[in-house]
């Protein structure tokens, strides 16, 4: 156990003293959430938005003006009809349009409960949450200002949010699952078959290999650091997207954790298995970049939706590990679902963490023969 | 002390599908002995030099190394044997210290054991300044000298040398074979496979192997003689050209 961690303790100095594996292993991670951060948290200021008023009354154009007049929004369209909603959207001249219903102001004054509508265009998923969110706090100021204080009726105003071309705003609360996702096979399979590989290259892995260490005992402690580290860097993940984006784990975060060490297990071993078929540092870090991360950003629902893609890329994403996470991990995190939810998908990975470390030790053993 | 065999080896036969790689090998490496293990890329060696060293299992005969069988005793081997290649094997980014800390506590060496070690270390290289230095700021002449030092740090009873000196210097070449010595002296049975024939003339005794047998094994005074050669050198090339290797 001794000679075990002498060399446990010799591959974190490995890391601590090279700057490029610390840039990685903690520079990507901090930069990713402020790259995802800073697309995120942008300001609206003078966002074009259109009006289609079938009313024209006194009360209507009170609010449009309050809207246009808050610093947010700025006019850019008065509509005839709904058919012109699409264009004047599509065209980018507005990013929502606000539609008052025929008779609004009457049915206002007469004290019934009325609606207005607020359609975003959700193709930028971030602008129109900003949007209708502010609209509708707007609205409900006016609100407040109509009516008595201590009253508890319902409000007279009501507004009616919809999106059009992503209606359920999807990739909005993507961007931690992801980049959890994304971070973790990269660190794990990426470094583990990078420090596997150098010590291949430099003929130090013959040393160790003719050394009273055994193999098992010499592969694990290369990966037992990235294990750690791993799991430091999602737990800092985790705690950012909580302070800074108000992302807070819905489900249970002993589960959560949980799977995140399979995940950096299965990813541990896929870095195993890409180093027992590489000769150099080289090809590893090519064999990583261009067979994970890729894939893992474009085919694994991280940045584009499985459902939305065409059959033959469905099928290619299912034999990557992320897609199962991610589900996984939205799962648990953002929706707050419990273990039946992704069982099978906790399978899966647990599966392939098993085939991968079986084929690595076939692996070593051909070279050893 | 001469006649105690830590290395056997009788009819030792090693295949890879229906390629021979060693056919039939028989040798004995005694006690403090310096052997010189000879041959031409592909003759062999390799495969030799990783059976006994506990990397692989011979396919079929008697190999002993340091008492233990090759065949199903490779964790004892690995115990007593230390293992220096040609490609450098101490990490760069590891200071001097470190390294002897991380190889002495790999073969089991307590701490305090390896912090003497490494004093007595350093002073016989009057390496003393170096101590903290990353091995990567080191010249390669003392790399080579250090790697040797630690791949006998734990006092095996055979240290295994593949092509020591492959790419230093013919002066610090000589300085690293005084190591050499100086470590047969103190019992350590030493194996080197080497390219340079010059070497071959400072060994015990050598053996020279071509398409994976061994056809020539002697002093390097007897094996000059018997084949009427002024150098190993020639000696290699009589071999190299001798009709028996046809057969």
């Amino acid at each position: 156990m001794k000679r075990f961690f002498g060399f446990v303790k010799k591959e974190f100095l490995h890391i601590f003293r090279d700057f490029r594996t610390l840039i990685i292993l903690f520079g990507i991670p901090a930069s990713q959430i402020l790259i995802f951060g800073f697309v995120i948290s942008t300001d609206i200021e003078n966002a074009g938005i259109a009006f289609l008023d079938l009313s024209k009354d006194e009360i209507s154009t009170g609010i449009s003006d309050r809207i246009c007049s808050s610093g947010f929004f700025s006019r850019t369209a008065d509509l005839a009809g709904y058919e012109e909603a699409d264009r004047v959207m599509k065209s980018g001249r507005a990013k929502a349009v606000i539609i008052f219903p025929a008779g609004f102001g009457r049915e206002f004054l007469s004290g019934r409960q009325t609606t207005i509508s607020i359609i975003a265009d959700g193709s930028e998923p971030n602008t129109a949450t900003l949007i209708t969110s502010y609209a509708s706090a707007i609205i409900s100021d006016f609100n407040r200002e109509y009516t008595a204080p201590g009253m508890t009726a319902p409000l007279p105003v009501q507004p009616e949010v919809r999106m059009f071309y992503n209606p359920g705003l999807k990739s909005h609360y993507m961007f931690v699952p992801g980049v959890i996702t994304l971070i973790l096979i990269l660190i794990c399979a990426l470094m583990t078959s990078i420090t596997i590989a150098r010590e291949k290259e430099f003929g130090t892995m013959e040393v160790l290999l003719v050394s009273p260490l055994k193999p098992s005992q010499i592969i694990i402690g290369k990966v037992m650091p990235y294990f750690f580290l791993s799991f430091i860097n999602v737990i800092v993940i985790l705690l950012l997207s909580w302070l800074v984006f108000d992302l807070p784990v819905r489900g249970s975060l002993a589960l959560l954790l949980a799977e995140t060490m399979l995940y950096i297990m299965m990813s541990l071993s896929l870095g195993i298995l890409i180093s027992t078929f590489t000769a150099n540092m080289q090809q590893a870090i090519f064999i990583s970049l261009i067979g994970l991360m890729l894939p893992t950003i474009l085919l694994s629902g991280f940045i584009f939706p499985i459902e939305n893609m065409p059959k033959i890329y469905d099928v290619l994403s299912s034999v990557l590990p992320p897609r199962y996470f991610i589900v996984i991990i939205k799962n648990l995190m953002i929706k707050g679902k419990s273990f039946s939810y992704v069982w099978k998908e906790t399978l899966i990975l647990t599966l392939m963490t098993i085939v991968f470390l079986g084929i690595s030790i076939r692996n070593f053993k051909i070279r050893l023969e | 002390m001469k006649d105690i065999p830590v290395i056997y080896v009788r009819n030792l036969v090693k295949k890879f599908g229906s390629f021979t790689a060693n056919d039939g090998l028989d040798f004995e490496v005694y006690e403090g002995e310096i052997f010189g293990f000879l041959g031409a890329n592909g003759a062999g060696k390799t495969t030799a030099l990783r059976i006994l060293s506990g990397l692989s299992k011979p396919t079929s005969g008697i190999v002993r190394v340091a008492g233990f069988d090759a065949g199903n005793e490779a964790e004892q081997i690995k115990r007593n044997i230390g293992y220096m290649s040609q490609r450098f094997s101490l990490y760069e980014d590891l200071t001097v210290k470190e390294n002897i800390m991380l190889f002495g506590g790999i073969y089991g060496l307590r701490k305090r054991e390896i912090t003497g070690k490494t004093a007595d270390l350093l002073s016989r290289l009057s390496f003393e300044e170096y101590g903290d230095r990353l091995i990567a700021s080191l010249p390669p002449g003392l790399k080579q000298k250090l790697a040797f030092s630690v791949a006998v740090l734990h006092d095996p009873k055979i240290v295994f040398l593949d092509e020591p000196t492959g790419g230093v210097d013919p002066l610090t070449r000589r300085q690293f074979w005084e190591l050499i010595y100086e470590s047969a002296s103190r019992g350590i049975t030493v194996f080197v496979t080497t390219h340079y024939m010059d070497e071959a003339e400072y060994c015990d005794r050598i053996s020279i192997m071509s398409e994976g047998r061994i056809v020539a094994l002697d002093t390097p005074e007897n094996l000059k003689k018997q084949y009427n050669a002024v150098s190993i050198d020639e000696v290699f090339v009589k071999i190299a050209r001798s009709p028996e290797k046809i057969v």
